[in-house]
């Protein structure tokens, strides 16, 4: 049988349907699953199965909940849809377009997002770290930023139950924070670039680690063990990374959950009593209407609240959930700065996944002149990239581009993980612009702080620093980079002052929820999704107790 | 320009366990490009090709990478990047603009089309577009140093290390699925890497090593 017969093209057509969904670790196989009419009314509706969406829809389905969950990405199947190819898996990416502007503006797409099940965590880079517990507290424990309405001992048992579903791979102690338990998985062996930061790290006195890493380091269910092809951000073809995609969408299909692949929602709607009633969806070329609940919006920062503003009706002029006014707003990166150079043994990069060590020394030392903290990983950027990184911030091209590009096996380099400051200017908001299903486009705007500015001044000699300290020649550095979203549908404590509450319910409309990045208050020195999931693991178990109370549909 | 993998051919890998079919399919289909153009006129394509030709040198000795024709093409499938700069048109139009301003420019301070230029005039037209020192109502309020920053730059250095060619030139390993490595410390080679020539050595050494790397 060729490739075509039994898989065909993942953006053709809906893959989740007549009862069946692709079984992601068998070429050309099929798990049942459960459908429901779009008049039946469901539990609930989530849009977007990533990070959030995916471990909220597998947490409500075994929680004996009906939910769909939306994604307007296609349903892959890595073992056969997954090329060693940087641009072949541009595929994975949210292209769509977005305006940008703003004096730091951000670049998109393959920068940031995904769209596909599994959502951003399909090419993300497994670095799953924990919160410093402080953080949750940042108003009133660090003097910045806003205060997360959630306990910070309370999420120390929700990561370890996300880095138990997630088998991370990690070191057996971890040198900063609270105790946690050892990872379930041994850590990764640490490769030659892994090393360099170790060497830098150890001249400065900082403590550094193996990075916990969700993918796999021995076999775990249909996972084979990583085999350190270093493809990572580009989808993991041979299923050992733990993306939403592998972990929580095969269980919540397991437990009756549909998933519906190819499914934009272009509009939440709401009833005169002002509780939502169901999503429009738009599938193989047709609008259609989904019954539910309650509805979930997990698109991530940019596309939660675009999809919030789009819902805007007569009743909820500005958006729904928006009576804050905060919808879109305090949208934040990281900061993603790296310094680089040269050294003389070969270190080829490419191989393992992209950061095998990690130091987050300045996440949890506060002698500094500024607010917040940050990490720094090793890098290991494929040759696009990597000329991405020579033309932008050296400006090479010529002649000159191409001869330091045969250097590529002798370089390596460290990226910061930074913590970015809210500030209201730095928003989602509508274009005129129109997409491809005839929904108007996102505009985002985007500037660092002062306090951004010091931070990223401060880590880029720290790198640098640690760079030199570790032998590395011809050092340089990448002033401009930024990753991970967050912020722009905040919880809190205030109606005021947040869009959702610290079960991610909206104050406005009872039955409306967000469950991704956007919720972050802030979004300190570590990348996300370990955190996003832990949130949404507390979600479920929240929904759950407030169902059993009667207490799930609450009036506007 | 050194070469430091003398003989190293990742395409060698292609029927190994380096390669699935998923990638195979994508490398076929990208070294049987459309030649082009589909998208550009018969003078924005003298000038693109001739600008390509200075943003990544080509050596004679070797089929050069058909990089123009990576640009053709994505503009004619219109496949975008997720993002565009307020200022920026979008991405073909803005293609079409900005090269017609250059030819024009060309033709203003030098008396001649861009591609006609020695290679060191049009060097010094494109540092002039890189220093948004190319303005005028051709460029339609894009400035030209943020085209050649995020248009120029990106589009044809992408499709040039979008090429093995350009991965055996640096000595990357290339596709890797599912077989992936297994050496990952410093100065340890797996057997299916290439082998760089270290300048004092001898090119033989590298090239005759190379030929078995697969
Ligand atoms: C290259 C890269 C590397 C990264 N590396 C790391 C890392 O190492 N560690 C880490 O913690 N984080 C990393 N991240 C970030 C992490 O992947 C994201 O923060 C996280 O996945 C966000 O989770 P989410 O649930 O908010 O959204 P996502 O995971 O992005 O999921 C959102 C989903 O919603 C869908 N969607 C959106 N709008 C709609 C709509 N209207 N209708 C239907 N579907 C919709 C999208 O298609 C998408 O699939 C990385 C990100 C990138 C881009
Ligand atoms: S390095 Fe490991 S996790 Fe990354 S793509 Fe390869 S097998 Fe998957």
């Amino acid at each position: 049988m060729s490739f075509e017969d039994h898989v065909g093209d993942a953006f053709a057509e809906p893959r989740a349907r007549g009862g069946r969904a692709p079984d992601v670790f068998t070429p050309g196989g099929y798990v049942p699953m459960r459908q429901y009419d779009d008049d039946e009314e469901v539990d609930f509706a989530i849009v977007g199965t990533g990070a959030g969406g995916g471990t909220l829809l597998c947490r409500l389905a075994e929680k004996g909940f009906t939910a769909i969950g939306f994604d307007a990405g296609p349903f892959f199947r890595p073992l056969e849809d997954f090329a060693s190819d940087e641009t072949e898996q541009t595929k994975l990416y949210w292209t769509g377009n977005r305006i940008v502007e703003g004096n730091d503006w951000l670049i998109m797409g393959a920068k940031n997002s995904g769209r596909a099940v599994g959502g951003s965590t399909v090419h993300f880079a497994m670095v799953s770290l924990r919160f410093r517990p402080e953080w949750f507290k940042a108003r009133s424990k660090m003097g910045y930023g806003a205060d997360w309405p959630l306990d910070w001992r309370e999420m120390w048992r929700y990561y370890e139950e996300a880095e138990q579903a997630l088998a991370i791979s990690g070191p057996i102690d971890y040198p900063w924070g609270p105790k946690r338990p050892r990872y379930p998985y041994r850590a990764h062996p640490v490769n030659a670039a892994g090393m360099v930061l170790a060497r830098g790290a150890e001249a400065l006195g900082m403590a550094w680690s193996p990075t916990p890493l969700a993918t796999v380091s021995a076999p775990r269910g249909k996972s084979p063990p990583c085999v350190y092809r270093g493809f990572c951000r580009f989808g993991c073809s041979t299923n050992a990374k733990q993306s939403a995609l592998i972990v929580w969408i095969p269980r919540a299909m397991a437990a009756g959950a549909e998933v519906r692949d190819l499914a934009m929602v272009g509009r939440i709607e709401t009833d005169r009593r002002g509780l939502a009633t169901g999503v429009h969806y738009r599938r193989e070329g047709q609008w259609r209407f989904q019954r539910a609940r309650n509805v979930v919006v997990a698109g991530y920062a940019v596309e939660t609240p675009r999809l919030l503003l789009m819902s805007a009706n007569d009743r909820f002029p500005d958006g729904l959930a928006n009576s804050s006014g905060l919808v879109g707003k305090n949208l934040m990166t990281q900061p993603n700065q790296a310094v680089f150079g040269e050294v003389d043994e070969e270190i080829r990069w490419y191989k393992a996944p992209p950061s095998t060590t990690v130091t987050e020394h300045w996440n949890y030392d506060d002698n500094k002149d500024f607010h917040g903290g940050y990490c720094w990983m090793a890098q290991g950027p494929l040759p696009i990239e990597w000329a991405t990184v020579l033309t932008g911030s050296r400006g090479l091209w010529g002649a000159a581009l191409r001869e330091e590009m045969t250097k590529y096996n002798h370089m390596v380099g460290v990226k910061m993980v930074g913590e970015a400051m809210a500030d209201e200017r730095n928003r989602v908001t509508l274009d005129e612009e129109k997409d491809d299903d005839g929904l108007p486009i996102a505009r985002i705007h985007y500037a660092w702080t002062q306090n951004d500015e010091a931070l990223i001044r401060h880590a880029l000699d720290q790198m640098e620093l640690s760079m030199k300290a570790a032998g590395v020649r011809n050092t340089f550095r990448q002033e401009q980079d930024a990753n991970h979203l967050g912020g722009t549908a905040r919880m809190g404590d205030d109606p005021r002052a947040s869009v959702v509450d610290a079960d991610c319910r909206s104050w406005d409309i009872g039955n409306l929820w967000v469950c991704d990045g956007s919720v972050f208050p802030t979004v300190g020195g570590v990348n996300p999704s370990l955190t996003i999931q832990a949130v949404a693991l507390r979600t479920a178990d929240r929904i759950e107790q407030l169902a059993k109370r009667g207490e799930l549909c609450r009036r506007a | 320009m050194t070469d430091r993998f003398p003989g190293y051919d990742v395409l060698l890998k292609r029927n190994t366990l380096s390669w699935n079919e998923a990638t195979r399919r994508a490398i076929d289909a990208r070294l049987s490009v459309h030649p082009g153009p589909r998208f550009f006129s018969s003078d924005e394509w003298k000038t693109l090709r001739a600008l390509c030709g200075r943003i990544i040198p080509q050596p004679a000795d070797r089929p050069p990478v058909p990089i123009a024709a990576y640009i053709d093409e994505k503009m004619f499938a219109n496949r975008v990047d997720g993002y565009r700069f307020a200022q920026m048109l979008p991405q073909g139009e803005a293609w079409k603009a900005a090269l017609a301003a250059l030819d024009a420019a060309a033709r203003e301070r030098r008396k001649l089309p861009f591609h006609e230029l020695p290679p060191a005039d049009q060097d010094v037209m494109i540092s002039l577009m890189a220093e948004n020192r190319l303005v005028g109502p051709l460029w339609r309020g894009m400035p030209s140093q943020l085209f050649f920053a995020r248009r120029v730059l990106h589009d044809v250095v992408n499709a040039y290390y979008s090429h093995p060619t350009a991965w055996s030139e640096i000595g990357w390993g290339g596709p890797a699925s599912p077989r992936g490595y297994v050496r990952l410390d410093a100065d340890r080679r797996d057997p299916w890497e290439a082998v760089e020539a270290h300048p004092e050595e001898e090119q033989d050494r590298a090239r005759a090593e190379n030929r078995h790397v697969v």
